[in-house]
């Protein structure tokens, strides 16, 4: 093949693909009825109504301490449901990472474990758990933390792979149990990217928190769905803005650890 | 043997061990603080209704029931795969046209690209479109556009737009500095540059993070059919589980999302390994 | 009743090719001993026998009295706490400070929520500070372990084994990423490990001029199996060529190349 048929076919290459990308975005506007101008087009009317309608009232401001309560609620499920997911997620990763992996079926079975709780979306945990814990506080927590395990599982089985084998080696050598190799050889080396990912989990979590919580009526996602639906729009703002600047502090905080940890 | 010059003594006497430096000492305060929280965050829930002896068995019985005897009851398998297709065409739309948006915003989020005060402006307004959840957005655009599937897209653009953003400036900004400065030496415009420099040398990056994105967007696009009538499969989740309490269409609808999000991991996985195994997951 | 016993010791990981096949020699407290091969011989496998870090396929290896192929998890760690060991790598835990590297070298006597939790004695810290000052590191005591050179990295590693208080140490290319200074210093340290402390020492080397200089016995291997056992005085020529291979009809350059 000479050079001017190859450049030629990388050519059709790319047309191919181009091709391909606007077939599927034909495709898909017309399964799902999105139609592009009409999209464009209502941007600025929908600029212009959050512009004048979602505005924080000295009314709305009457209701802040509801609504900071419900968001330290969520904030605090959020952290609850990461923490306690880690600590699974961390005995599941041993067993699914190579450096300490004991037996091959645990680290299947971490895996499969790992796989179903992250891929099974959580909107589904979280109307599975509903159906029978009902509406409160821990089925929104469970919700996230099956996420979290699933996450977190996966994260932390990169960084424990990651880390070197040759300490392990040297304490094996010394007689050193099993928990003593994992504790003092493979978690200070993996410490800070754990913290990373847990710290990452976490600003997620809140996010997801008011996802779950629209859909299981509890915590800040709950206040949002009930003014949302009584079409109090100045409390929306009010919750809206309130979350931003929860996430927005929380994430300026991780940002901070990261640094210095690693 | 006697005392030495080098020992550090910790309050109570005895001799240190660790380093004392600001890293180890902010992991700790870190994990400490993550545990009291932790502990108030038990303390403070609220427990309404709640009977952990009927609630466990009872969950174990609901996901028995769902994932060993799933089936379809209220609607065909024509029309699982019709919704499962709007999932997935709102999860493509709004990727897509995300990428495309985050392709330009992120040149002029990279600080080797563009002026440091554009840069700045782009990466704070990422941040704070970043900090709402989609969900919101998308709830917000319902009622400002109307509903429809054009709310789920911009609502869901918004996030795809601020993730890619961060995630391509990074491939951006790690563009051999060599390459650009001889070709502006050349006199070549920023135009040039972005075309015969950054767009060849970080071509793969983006198109595994676009895939990723997608991935994500899957994910998401099935919540917000849940929580926000967008439509699609989570829509059709959303009423077996909250509308008939019909156990078993819930099983079969998980399985149809699961086994499509374990094929869209394993696919972009591969990607990963096969593009970039070392950034694979810095700028998550 | 010799410290070390290997009989007939054979090994080979996937069960096609022998690595170790038929080895037989003793080895008495307070002895120097150096194994040289070319790399592939088997050196490190055969060191790794000693302490089981991997299991002993055929033979026994007797270690002060226990065969060491036959104990249990318990056991077997019993007897690693009595067997240092050192690295090509120094192996240390690279965020630790070199003084929590060193009581590292403690665990084997501890149980295992002593160990993570970090809980050692007074004595045992004091004994750390011993040690890293007769290596002449302990001001570097509080520095962390990634920050200090290589020759320092490893008299961490020596001080990590000489607080399990061994009655042997294995040494798997200790020098092997150093330069000659630092080589030296650490060839030195081990040597007066056995002269002063009576720890019998196992060293893997490549350069066949240190192990003569330093060893009182050189055990030369080749493709698994021992080519030459004596004192290293008698090392000469003709064994070290059929050390390194077939070189014995090969021309003589390559053989001064070997020499080097
Ligand atoms: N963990 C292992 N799995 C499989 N083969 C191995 C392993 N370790 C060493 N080998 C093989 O055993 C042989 C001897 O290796 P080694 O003991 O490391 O030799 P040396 O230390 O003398 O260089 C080599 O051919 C090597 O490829
Ligand atoms: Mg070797």
């Amino acid at each position: 093949m000479n050079e001017k048929t190859m450049k030629a076919s990388r050519k059709w290459q790319t047309i191919f693909f181009i091709l391909l990308i606007i077939g599927m975005t034909l495709a898909s506007s017309a399964i799902t009825g999105f139609n592009i101008i009409h999209g464009i087009a209502t941007l600025p009317k929908a600029g212009a109504w959050i512009l004048s309608n979602l505005m924080i009232t000295q009314e709305s401001l009457e209701r802040l301490p509801t609504i900071l309560e419900k968001l330290l609620e969520t904030i605090l499920m959020s952290i609850a449901a990461t923490t306690t997911g880690t600590a699974v997620a961390f005995f599941l990763s041993l067993m699914g990472s190579k450096t300490t992996g004991t037996k091959k079926v645990f680290g299947v079975f971490a895996r499969f474990v790992a796989s179903a709780s992250r891929n099974i979306p959580v909107v589904a945990w979280a109307l599975i758990l509903l159906l029978s814990f009902g509406q409160n506080s821990v089925t929104g927590y469970l919700a996230l933390f099956v996420g979290s395990v699933g996450f977190l599982t996966r994260a932390f089985i990169e960084s424990i792979d990651e880390a070197s084998q040759s300490a392990v080696e040297a304490l094996r050598a010394t007689g050193a149990t099993y928990f003593q190799i994992v504790f003092k050889a493979v978690v200070p080396q993996c410490m800070p990217q754990m913290i990373s990912w847990i710290l990452f989990m976490i600003e997620t979590n809140i996010r997801n928190a008011t996802l779950v919580g629209i859909l299981t009526g509890t915590g800040i996602g709950y206040t949002f769905d009930l003014y949302y639906k009584t079409l109090n729009y100045n409390a929306v703002a009010l919750v809206t803005f309130s979350i931003i600047l929860a996430v927005i502090v929380i994430e300026l905080m991780s940002n901070y650890i990261r640094k210095v940890i690693i | 043997m006697d005392a030495s010059t080098y020992i550090k003594r910790e309050a109570s006497g005895r001799i240190a061990i660790k380093m004392g430096s600001k890293s180890e000492r902010v992991m700790t305060w870190t994990v400490t603080v993550l545990i009291a929280l932790t502990i108030a965050a038990f303390l403070f829930f609220d427990y309404t209704g709640l009977d952990l002896s009927k609630a466990i068995p009872e969950t174990f019985y609901n996901l028995k029931t769902m994932f060993l005897e799933p089936a379809l009851s209220h609607f065909t398998w024509g029309q699982a795969f019709y919704q499962m297709g709007v999932t997935l065409g709102l999860a493509f739309l709004s990727t897509i046209f995300g990428a495309i948006i985050a392709f330009f915003l992120a040149l002029m989020a990279a600080s080797n690209l563009s002026k440091a005060w554009i840069s700045k402006t782009v990466r704070v307004i990422v941040a704070f479109v970043r900090a709402v959840p989609t969900v919101l957005w998308v709830l917000i655009f319902a009622i400002a556009a109307g509903l429809g599937s054009e709310a789920a897209v911009l609502g869901m653009l918004f996030h795809s737009i601020a993730y890619l953003v961060k995630a391509f400036s990074e491939a951006f900004e790690e563009v051999d500095q060599g390459i650009l400065e001889a070709l502006r030496a050349t006199g070549a415009n920023w135009w040039h540059i972005v075309v015969h420099a950054v767009l060849p040398s970080t071509f793969t990056y983006l198109l595994s993070w676009t895939f990723l994105r997608f991935e994500i967007n899957f994910a998401v696009a099935v919540a917000m059919g849940a929580a926000a009538g967008a439509g699609g499969i989570g829509f059709e989740l959303f009423m077996a589980s909250g509308f008939y309490f019909d156990l078993r269409e819930v099983g079969m609808i998980t399985y149809m999302i699961l086994i499509f999000a374990i094929v869209l991991e394993i696919l972009s996985t591969k990607m990963k390994e096969r593009y970039f195994p070392a950034a694979a997951k810095s700028a998550n | 009743m010799p410290l070390l016993q290997i009989k007939d010791l054979g090994k080979s990981y996937n069960s096609d090719a022998k690595v170790l096949q038929g080895l037989n020699f003793e080895v008495e407290s307070g002895e120097f001993l150096s194994i040289i091969g070319p790399s592939g011989a088997g050196k490190s496998t055969l060191l790794r026998c000693i302490n089981r870090m991997v299991e002993i396929d055929e033979g026994k290896v007797v270690f002060d009295g226990q065969e060491v192929g036959k104990l249990n998890k318990k056991e077997l760690r019993k007897v690693r706490t009595n067997i240092g060991m050192i690295f090509q790598h120094y192996n240390l835990v690279p965020r630790l400070s070199v003084i929590e590297n060193v009581l590292h070298g403690r665990f084997g006597y501890k149980t295992t929520i002593q160990g993570v939790l970090g809980r050692f004695t007074e004595a045992e810290k004091e004994h750390a500070f011993f040690l890293l000052k007769k290596l002449g590191i302990e001001e570097h005591a509080y520095k962390r372990c990634d920050q200090l050179s290589g020759g320092q990295q490893q008299r961490v590693g020596i001080a990590r084994s000489l607080i399990q208080e061994p009655k042997i140490v294995l040494c798997d290319e200790p020098i092997a990423s150093l330069d000659p200074n630092a080589s030296k210093v650490i060839m030195d340290h081990l040597k007066s490990i056995t002269q002063e402390l009576g720890i019998t020492c196992i060293v893997n080397l490549h350069q066949v001029e240190i192990a003569k200089s330093y060893s009182d016995r050189i055990i030369g291997l080749n493709k698994g199996g021992i080519v030459f056992d004596g004192p290293s005085y008698r090392l000469h020529r003709n064994h070290t060529d059929q050390i390194y291979g077939t070189q014995t009809q090969a021309t003589p350059e390559i053989r001064e190349l070997i020499m080097v």
